[in-house]
């Protein structure tokens, strides 16, 4: 069983913060097929559509009958352990660095044999695995063999949290405390373990309800931050950027217009200026400080995360312009991802679909909660995925994006949620 | 009307310079600094809002430009300390010469009566001018001139904590200001230039509960009155006797500007 991890000690001042060396990042086009379903915590392989074979590594064609009609097919990725082994050597920095490091070689049910990173609560071979995929600190999709049945402190296995961007024991940086999205992340994060949370207070006078409970956490650190003032960002870099090892920003302003419905551009802009500008700048001056410490150890600084919307993808005519301030910032998280990328710094985007708050209020459910939010956010942290879309409505509409964005264009034209 | 200098005003000019270099005239600020930091008006959000004070670096001596600094500001016409003209409320939206572009440049420097409400508010944050403070203020210091600007002290600048200058509870803000009473008293008995405040507003914050809502706004802009707000050292002014300097920027139609508020007092 996997040791509960530790607090660990504080750092020793005097030796130098190691910088990252990712893993071996290459992968062929196909294979980043592999990658685009563990970036939302899926584990797929290639199946023949002719012959029904499940192969890996990712081909341009079937080993078996050398059809190209290959797909992508969820896996369960139920097998058997043969063989596994501990390797106390590597020239690979980033192993290397990390030894001693388990390997196994893994029957699948579903037919192929692969090698796999082993998390520490597997049995000696034989044995019987559950294979994940997950992503690396190159953000690229690697496979895992995992206990069959669930055991505890799994997360806390030294290897798996190599991958992962688990809370526990990390300080992180919530830049929007006053709305109940913003609440129900901080109480998340502190149920996850988080170490310290610093909570983002703009506009300090506005008293809004439900901040007293935030506030009461020891865990709690209310500081003043306001995305649309890049001194007060500046600011707030340099008193504790050095100390973040998780953003999450929730700042966001949200209105509900189109083009027509409201006349001259001050709310459009009040909306890019936090979406976007504000993302932007909380971006440049956190992102530095955050690939500094990428490879400092059990908490290590590990992950930036963008509160987007679904209606990033494509707009929703009625939230037009709002929605235009997420596409923006979408397109920016992805410049910051990879940006991020060579230091092993994971970017999540979170794409929910209408939250259930005041700018909502005339929508009609479902609607997702800001509880559900919080919990997507604190769960794709734990599995170290990239892209995340919690609710119903995202779900729908992200299948229908991915159908025919045209097609989800002219619903969307049409009304909303055909 | 002659622009003809009168006889002596050259000396006057001379001496108001010699006055100014002794010390016998000081000239006070009565401006707070335009900062990020500066709260503005807050209204409902489903409203339009005032921006408030923002600042980006164009250049410091740097690869941007390397032997110069600067900055982009931006802001509404109403952050910071900063004028309200009559255009800014509908009321005095037909009056002529009712936009900072368009008020006669005279109007920009005037005398200044500053009624000390200080420790009234001390102990009411809601505590609104009343027609008999006025009267007192008369009675110890005589009576208000025509064209004069009537300031209100309240000592609310001092609050440099913006929550505390804001002073918000869940019934909204908590500021001074005037009763309607005494902005009809100033507008149709004294026929004053305009009424000026240390809060972030010239109307109280519980102004929209009075009849009318937002008297000092309503009935001053609709008189062509003007409003200076956010003002601060208004303890440094004595009663009567100082002299305002208060020009906004000529913003064409411009309802308001930041501006830098001086007054010119015996030394």
């Amino acid at each position: 069983m996997t040791m509960p991890l530790m607090r660990p000690p504080r750092k020793n001042p005097v030796l130098r913060t190691r910088q990252m060396n990712l893993p071996p990042w290459a992968r062929s086009r196909i294979a980043l097929g592999i990658t685009a379903a563990a970036a939302e915590g899926r584990f797929v392989l290639q199946a023949c559509e002719e012959c029904g074979a499940v192969q890996y590594p990712p081909r341009e064609a079937c080993h078996r009958c050398v059809s190209s009609r290959l797909r992508w097919q969820p896996q369960s990725g139920e097998g058997e352990l043969i063989a596994d082994t501990t390797l106390h050597h590597s020239n690979d920095l980033f192993f290397r660095e990390r030894l001693p490091w388990r390997l196994g070689l893994v029957k699948l049910d579903a037919g192929p044999t692969i090698m796999v990173h082993m998390h520490g609560d597997v049995g000696p071979a034989p044995s019987r695995v559950r294979i994940g995929a997950r992503l690396d600190r190159a953000g690229q999709a690697v496979l895992i063999g995992f206990p069959h049945d669930e055991m505890p402190h799994m997360a806390d296995d030294r290897m798996l949290r190599e991958m992962t961007c688990d809370p526990k024991f990390r300080k992180i940086l919530v830049t929007d405390g006053k709305t109940p999205v913003g609440h129900a992340i901080v109480k998340a994060l502190v149920a996850a373990g988080a170490d310290l949370v610093w909570v983002g207070h703009a506009e300090p006078w506005k008293k809004f309800p439900g901040i007293e409970a935030i506030t009461a956490l020891p865990q709690v650190s209310m500081v003043p931050l306001d995305l649309t003032n890049g001194r007060s960002v500046t600011e707030l870099a340099g008193e504790l950027g050095a100390k973040v090892d998780i953003v999450i920003n929730n700042a966001e302003v949200h209105r509900t217009f189109g083009i027509g419905a409201r006349r001259g551009t001050d709310v459009a802009r009040d909306e890019m200026e936090i979406n976007y500008f504000g993302a932007l700048r909380l971006a440049q001056e956190f992102g530095p400080v955050l690939k500094g410490r990428s490879a400092d150890g059990v908490t290590s600084a590990a992950a930036y995360v963008n509160l987007l919307s679904i209606y990033a993808l494509s707009n929703f005519p009625p939230h037009g312009t709002y929605s235009a301030s997420k596409a923006a910032q979408h397109s920016l998280a992805q410049c910051l991802r990879a940006e991020l990328r060579p230091a092993g710094v994971r970017v999540i985007n979170v794409f929910p679909g209408p939250i259930d708050d005041d700018w909502n209020q005339n929508m009609p459910p479902p609607k997702v909660t800001p509880a559900a939010i919080a919990n997507a956010i604190v769960k794709a942290l734990r599995d170290g995925v990239e892209d995340v879309y919690p609710g119903d409505v995202a779900q729908e509409w992200l299948e229908r994006w991915r159908d025919d964005p045209k097609v989800l264009e002219r619903e969307l034209a049409a009304g909303g949620s055909a | 009307m002659s622009t003809a200098v009168v006889p002596g005003a050259a000396d006057l000019l001379g001496q108001l310079v010699m006055a100014l270099a002794t010390g016998r005239v000081r000239v006070v600020d009565l401006t707070q600094t335009l900062s990020p930091d500066f709260p503005q008006i807050a209204l409902p959000p489903e409203m339009g809002q005032c921006l408030p004070f923002r600042i980006e670096e164009i250049s410091k001596y740097d690869d941007r430009g390397p032997g110069w600094y600067w900055n982009n500001f931006s802001c509404g016409e109403h952050t910071g300390t900063h004028f309200d003209a009559p255009i800014h409320w509908i009321s005095g939206r037909d009056l002529p010469h009712n936009s900072v572009d368009t008020i006669p440049a005279s109007n920009f420097v005037a005398q200044a009566c500053v009624i000390d409400c200080s420790a009234q508010v001390a102990g009411n944050p809601d505590y609104l001018l009343t027609v008999d403070d006025i009267l007192a203020f008369e009675a110890a210091h005589g009576r208000i001139p025509k064209g004069a600007w009537l300031l209100m002290r309240t000592d609310w600048s001092k609050r440099t904590d913006p929550e505390a200058y804001q002073n918000f509870d869940e019934a909204g803000q908590h500021t001074p200001g005037p009763s309607a009473e005494a902005v009809r008293f100033l507008i149709e008995e004294r026929q004053v230039l305009g009424f000026g405040t240390e809060a972030i507003g010239t109307d109280a914050g519980q102004g929209i509960h009075l009849r009318p809502p937002y008297p000092c706004h309503y009935l001053m802009h609709g008189a062509g009155k003007y409003g200076l707000q956010c003002l601060t050292n208004l303890d440094l002014l004595p009663p009567v006797g100082a002299v305002v300097v208060a020009a906004p920027l000529k913003i064409e139609n411009g309802s308001g500007s930041p501006l830098r508020v001086l007054a010119l007092v015996p030394g």
